[in-house]
């Protein structure tokens, strides 16, 4: 019994260019030690810009950080250089997606970076039961959360916001129940 | 990387294919015992310092497992519905195999779980049988598997654990918040919590230190070597003898016969895609219950045109999935369960199958956190729960170090529909059939999940969470498998089974299969410690005979 099991068989739908993406996934570990490239790799910077508001949205910067100062989307640049390479194609036909219905929705708007935050939350909620928005959502929490070496997570802040820790070591007790559990000599 | 070398030439006494759960105790047996022996890994020989806290490499790349990029699998419920491309099965593919990455829970089997078919007689639609051994024919090797790979627990704390001759090697691990609140809520109902048996080291043993609780156990590669994975230690022991070469990266497609129907030895792809065949005067096939069948079905030649060892029709037959479901709680005061190993506490009272339930099954049920900070967010969370957004954001600052975890273990009856097979149409990036995995839930699977799931969250109620929610017990939610059993089961009958009780193969004289797959039946999922009881044990008989 697994606790990711249905991210890793959403992973699994397209599996075209099987030797490409196993090159890509040698390489992916040595491309992803420095820290975040003053460019990007794969991403142009006006779909990088649209791509940076929806995970804006997905965690906001209200009350303290959020997926934008997190780096959310430098992460999701070298995902799709590297190990995730084979879901450009999901980016590249996803985003004119959203376009379209943001057209749809507000036709007189330039852009999803231009909406107010009121009509950005209306557009996501009109999106988010599609197979692209759960991509945006898993790209958006590894990268907000997973480790910052991947160009996302800066500073740790999204560590911060959860209360986890990255060390080598702990030591007992962990939590207030094991605390409480010694303390009365059990 | 210190053993000896071989030439594929070179006529080696045992060829092992798999160097995991079962093919590093049987290499470190043979090879102690004098035989030379070469063990031919698919995936690379990574160690202590190649691992890190990456939860991007590990959870999300699984890095410690198959990749289907590279080796595609296919799905399907059940033989007219179509297979599509999904990571049904998943197992470790480097040098210590699942054993590197898992949880590290370790129970023995009981002694009802080997002749289940006569306590609860027949189920309609399945194949439930006894096994040729008993307990007692294991129990020693239970024993030496505790010993030599170092496992923390109590003897005797579990009411309802089958006799022990000896206590564990090492006192348990200390218990963690939800492992207070599992052990006080589950006294309070009745019932037996006991400290979790863990491939763990609690303290220092044999030359490795003890855990340092940093939380990274379940798919991740253990950096201070206090998991007691195959690769830290046994496999060192069997390179030290001189006798023994693990050959990583090393990916074997075809076992060879000679005339006389006899294991001749292995053709295999090495790393650079050059195939090599390395002699052999007997094969040890260690290759996990899903690529173990895959592997015999592709040696099929003249003399076994069904496949290698599969005169019985049943390679790839009976195979049994890792099957159980969540439970979840929120608590007031905050547990850190990211810290520490997952496991502190477990439940045998709901383990034995009754017939007066009306349905065959079993659990064992376990206080556990398995999340990292990632794939709890996008899994751990309840499912009324925003997926996104600023109320999103604020639950998760208290959800993660809030919430634990009663997670189910429950039994998989063995169905003959059930199955791991050859893909017609795909192939892997080296041109060998795909792993084509048939499997649905028999209805008692599901009416086990469905009366064990009420009690998961009782014990959370008892335990004072203040939200309770679950997981789905569909198939869908069960995928991956990661316990893979069944598909080359044991038994006395060659007609009935493929391998006989000292995992030899009826067929094939010279040809052992030792790992998941000669399992009768599931029992209560966590397999580990049964494989390797098997693999000591087979280990055993095959350099008696050896040895004449």
């Amino acid at each position: 019994m697994q606790s990711t099991r249905r991210l890793w068989l959403s992973q699994c739908i397209g599996i075209a260019a099987l030797a490409e993406v196993a090159a890509a996934q040698q390489h992916a570990h040595d491309a992803v030690q420095s820290s975040p490239p003053p460019a990007f790799q794969t991403l142009d910077p006006a779909t990088a810009a649209e791509i940076d508001a929806i995970t804006s949205q997905i965690i906001p910067s209200t009350d303290g950080p959020g997926a934008h100062e997190a780096g959310v989307i430098y992460f999701i640049d070298r995902a799709l250089s590297a190990f995730d390479a084979d879901l450009r194609e999901a980016y590249r036909t996803g985003m004119p997606e959203v376009q379209k219905k943001r057209k749809a929705m507000f036709p007189d708007s330039a852009s999803i970076a231009a909406l107010t935050s009121e009509y950005q939350v209306q557009l996501i909620h009109a999106i988010e039961h599609t197979d692209f928005f759960e991509l945006l959502r898993t790209h958006t929490l590894y990268g907000f959360l997973g480790n910052p070496n991947y160009g996302g997570n800066r500073d740790h802040i999204g560590w911060k916001l959860i209360g986890f820790e990255d060390r080598m070591a702990f030591q007992y007790p962990f939590g207030y129940y094991d605390a409480q559990a010694n303390g009365d000599g059990k | 990387m210190s053993g000896a070398t071989f030439k594929p030439s070179d006529t080696v006494d045992f060829l092992v294919i798999g160097a995991g759960s079962a093919g590093g105790v049987m290499a470190k047996e043979l090879s102690t015992a004098g035989f030379r022996v070469v063990v031919l890994e698919q995936g690379p020989y990574l160690t202590d310092k190649d691992y890190r806290h990456d939860e991007i490499r590990y959870t999300y790349q699984a890095g410690l497992t198959n990749d289907t990029k590279v080796q595609p699998i296919t799905y399907r419920k059940n033989e007219s519905a179509p297979a599509k491309l999904a990571k049904a099965i998943m197992y470790g593919r480097q040098v210590g195999g699942g054993s590197v990455h898992f949880t590290a829970n370790y129970w023995r089997f009981h002694e009802s779980d080997f002749e289940e078919r006569t306590q609860f007689g027949e189920v309609a639609g399945a194949g439930l049988a006894d096994w040729p051994i008993k307990y007692a024919d294991l129990e020693p090797y239970y024993t030496k598997a505790e010993y030599d790979l170092g496992i923390s627990g109590l003897g005797g704390a579990n009411p309802f654990e089958a006799p022990r001759s000896k206590p564990y090697p090492l006192p348990p691990m200390p218990v963690k918040s939800s492992g207070v609140l599992f052990d006080r809520a589950t006294k309070r109902l009745g019932l037996h919590p006991y400290p979790a048996p863990m491939a763990i080291l609690s303290q220092p043993y044999q030359g490795r230190a003890a855990c340092v609780n940093c939380g990274f156990c379940e798919y991740f590669g253990c950096e201070v070597r206090a998991k007691s994975s195959t690769l830290v230690s046994v496999i060192p022991i069997a390179e030290k003898t001189g006798k023994c070469e693990i050959r990583p990266n090393s990916y074997v497609h075809k076992i060879e016969t000679d005339a006389q129907g006899r294991a001749t030895g292995a053709l295999y792809f090495d790393a650079n895609r050059r195939e090599v065949f390395q002699k052999a005067k007997a094969v040890v096939v260690c290759s996990n219950g899903a690529e173990t069948a895959r592997l015999l079905l592709l040696s099929k030649s003249k003399r076994f045109p069904d496949g290698l060892a599969n005169s019985s029709g049943l390679v790839g037959k009976y195979l049994m999935w890792d099957t159980g479901a969540a439970a979840m709680g929120l608590f007031e005061h905050p547990l850190n369960e990211y810290k520490g190993i997952q496991v502190t506490r477990v439940i045998h009272d709901y383990y034995k199958a009754d017939p007066k339930r009306g349905f065959y099954g079993g659990a064992g049920i376990d206080a556990r956190f398995n999340y990292y900070p990632a794939n709890f967010a996008l899994q751990g969370m309840p499912p009324d729960a925003p997926k996104w957004g600023a109320e999103y954001k604020k639950m998760l600052s208290t959800y993660f170090t809030h919430t634990m975890t009663v997670l189910s273990h429950t039994s998989s009856l063995p169905q003959l529909s059930n199955s791991i097979s050859l893909d017609p149409d795909v192939k892997d990036s080296w041109g060998l059939p795909a792993m084509r995995v048939t499997f649905d839930f028999h209805p008692d699977d599901v009416a086990t999940l469905k009366w064990t799931l009420p009690k998961q969250k009782e014990i959370l109620e008892a335990a004072g969470a203040t939200k309770i929610w679950a997981s789905g017990i569909a198939v869908e939610d069960n995928i991956p498998s990661t316990h893979l059993m069944g598909t080359c089961r044991m038994g006395n009958d060659p007609k009935q089974s493929v391998v006989d009780r000292y995992n030899r193969s009826h067929d094939v004289p010279n040809l052992l299969i030792v790992d998941g797959s000669s399992f009768v039946t599931a029992a209560r999922q966590q397999p580990t410690a049964t494989i390797q009881a098997l693999a000591y044990r087979a280990a055993d008989y095959a350099i008696r005979n050896a040895k004449g």
